[in-house]
């Protein structure tokens, strides 16, 4: 190295040096001399999960950063990935049904609620009316066991803990009446298709009309520690903004699109079971932000228990499925009397019924929104393809577009509010 | 419950509007196959150049509405000689309806994506594409989206079998994943329920009985 590259170098050793010195303790001639640089930081991208706990799951997000803001969103899924699409080709449309329950294992009763219903189109049946009683009670309990989770966590992401701890205590309750129904506090496998497993015990309609009554106190609780909180409002509103074409555009359905401002919900608009014989309101909201998610979903969950309520006034005893033995298997104490009863039940588990070759896309409004099964039968006992529409998939989607331009931590906001599961997502 | 909602008036409108919509496509548009009402529901086949096309219409026309693209998804047929069907579910939000379209295509044999009419369409022709391996022309991203990174094979083919070829476990020696064939520690059990006293005439073991007494065989002597 030459003697002046030395001089040269050590000189910019000395500015770079020099400019750590504040201006004001510089004498006034080295000021005018002092070099000043623009610094540019150039982006550079961020792992968020797999093992993220505000991922919600098993979500990988490479989020390209500039700054602290957010410039692109790439989710990666399918961590989750279970194959249940192609288990279910190789299962009779009986042991098809556990599945769903494994889907979106916050909401597990909805998901079997599109099985049950594609196959009964499939088949030509009909539940009979308890069982349809029983259904959209159950289903509006999952929906508020899925709102409750949905909220707190949302909070939980937003630095707001006390709800989560109020909302498990709720979720426990509504839980009992899970296990009390079905034998199982989360994979229920309840609803079948034909109407239900079985009948509810004694007692628990006056249980669940108890707590019907009880339960609206505690969503004026949960909103006193939201809803006009100053932090939780500044963590919601006008965060993930999406609007009502953007939505439709982007295949939003449920909550998502309603706070988006589009006025639709499955249960009104193609009632299914006995949603045409209650009545709710359907709540919308205009922003499409965080907050307006949050708000919707806490305006349904009192609608849910107003449904509730209309079912337990509306509900009388019968039969809870159908009254077919080539569909639903014989009481116990049949089998023991009736060689015939205990051929249809051997059958049943073994082979099962055939489904007529046919196919339908049944929908249903399960709280994420629009879960879709799309069943083809080809005439044999299982189903030759079982096309499932998570409703997660098309939200997380969008995440990209929602997010662009919105800070890190505003990231954890969007993500809680758009409700993902991902046993759902990745199937 | 199927006749019960049919019955109400507001089902039958639906019923006429869509009877309407497959009696234009039927009649009016070229590259339709068939377009008819399938157990209350709209179902359109219609030839693979023409998709894009008719796309447009669904979305734009102002009888049809269809402004979301609810699902995409495949079924593969592999004894056809263009094996997979691409089924679209649209649904309007402005008119209450749905409407199914559906292509067929095989293995090398494009489709046109979609994902430019909606948004959306992406992910879900990644998905066809990662499970059955059907190609989209015009896709901006089409990788594979579920499953795992490197593999191979496309899972939801008719002719793939349940348990895959590879299986994935994580080596302590090595510390780190390691892929290796599938090895079942019993065989895969697939049995065949159908009823020997309703769909099978030949009872197991009683071939050579049933042949005589159906006279394929004439019995010796």
């Amino acid at each position: 190295m030459m003697d002046a590259d030395k001089k040269t170098l050590l000189n910019e050793a000395d500015n770079i040096l020099r400019t750590d010195i504040p201006e004001t303790l510089l004498p006034a001639n080295q000021v005018e001399t002092l070099e000043r640089k623009t610094l540019e930081i150039d982006s550079h991208a961020l792992n968020f999960g797999p093992q993220h706990p505000s991922a919600h799951g098993v979500l990988r997000l490479v989020l390209e950063m500039e700054g602290e803001l957010v410039a692109r969103t790439v989710p990666h899924i399918g961590l989750l990935h279970r194959g249940t699409e192609k288990l279910i080709e190789y299962k009779t449309y009986q042991k098809a049904l556990p599945y769903f329950d494994r889907l979106d294992y916050v909401s597990p009763m909805c998901e079997e609620q599109a099985f049950a219903l594609a196959t009964e189109k499939l088949l030509g049946i009909e539940a009979p009316e308890r069982a349809r009683w029983l259904r959209v009670m159950f289903a509006e309990i999952t929906r508020i066991l899925n709102h409750i989770l949905n909220i707190t966590a949302l909070g939980l992401d937003c630095g707001a803990v006390t709800p989560a701890l109020w909302g498990y205590e709720e979720r426990e309750k509504l839980l009992e009446f899970y296990e009390a129904a079905s034998g199982a506090r989360f994979h229920a496998n309840y609803f079948r298709p034909g109407g239900v497993a079985r009948d509810i015990p004694a007692g628990l309609e006056d249980k669940i009309g108890a707590w019907a009554k009880e339960f609206p106190a505690w969503i004026d609780e949960l909103e006193g520690l939201l809803t006009a909180n100053r932090i939780w409002k500044q963590r919601t509103v006008g965060i993930g903004v999406f609007s009502s074409e953007q939505a439709l555009s982007w295949g939003f359905s449920g909550p998502c699109l309603r706070a988006s401002g589009v006025p639709w919900d499955l249960r009104r608009t193609q009632p299914y079971d006995n949603y045409h014989k209650v009545e709710f309101n359907v709540p919308v909201a205009r922003h499409g932000d965080c907050y307006d998610r949050y708000l919707v979903r806490v305006a349904e969950m009192r609608e849910s228990v107003t449904i509730i309520e209309q079912c337990l006034s509306q509900i009388r005893p019968g039969a809870v499925k159908v009254q077919d033995p080539k569909f639903s298997p014989p009481p116990r104490a049949e089998m023991k009397r009736s060689m015939e009863a205990l051929i249809h039940h051997f059958k049943l588990y073994s082979e099962g019924y055939h489904v007529p070759p046919g196919a339908t896309y049944t929908a249903v409004e399960s709280p994420k929104g629009e879960f879709g099964v799309y069943l083809v039968a080809d005439g044999s006992n299982r189903p030759y393809r079982c096309k499932i529409r998570p409703t997660g998939f098309a939200h997380l989607q969008a995440l990209d577009e929602m997010s662009r331009r919105s800070m890190l931590a505003d990231m954890v906001a969007v993500l809680g509010s758009l409700d993902l599961v991902f046993g759902e997502i990745d199937r | 419950m199927v006749e019960a909602l049919i019955s109400s008036p507001q089902q039958v409108r639906l019923q006429g509007r869509l009877g309407a919509i497959a009696f234009t496509f039927a009649t009016s548009w070229p590259g339709v196959s068939s377009a008819a009402l399938e157990k209350g529901e709209l179902v359109l086949r219609a030839t693979r150049d023409q998709l894009l096309p008719i796309m447009v219409f669904l979305r734009d026309d102002p009888q049809c509405r269809f402004e979301q693209l609810m699902d995409v998804c495949g079924v593969d047929y592999p004894s056809r000689a263009e094996r997979f069907d691409v089924v679209y579910n649209l649904l309007s939000v402005t008119h209450n309806q749905r409407i199914r379209v559906i292509v067929t295509t095989n293995e090398a044999a494009p489709v046109a994506s979609v994902s430019g009419l909606w948004a959306c369409a992406s992910w879900w022709e990644r998905e066809c594409f990662d499970l059955f391996g059907v190609q989209f022309s015009g896709h901006p991203d089409l990788r594979r989206i579920l499953t795992d990174d490197g593999f191979e094979g496309y899972p939801l083919r008719k002719d793939f079998p349940l348990t895959g070829y590879e299986e994935v476990r994580y080596d302590v020696q090595l510390r780190q994943v390691v892929k290796e064939p599938v090895s079942l520690t019993q065989d895969f059990r697939d049995f065949d329920f159908v009823s020997p006293w309703e769909g099978m005439m030949t009872l197991p073991g009683d071939e050579k009985a049933h042949e005589v007494r159906q006279h394929i065989k004439r019995s010796r002597g």
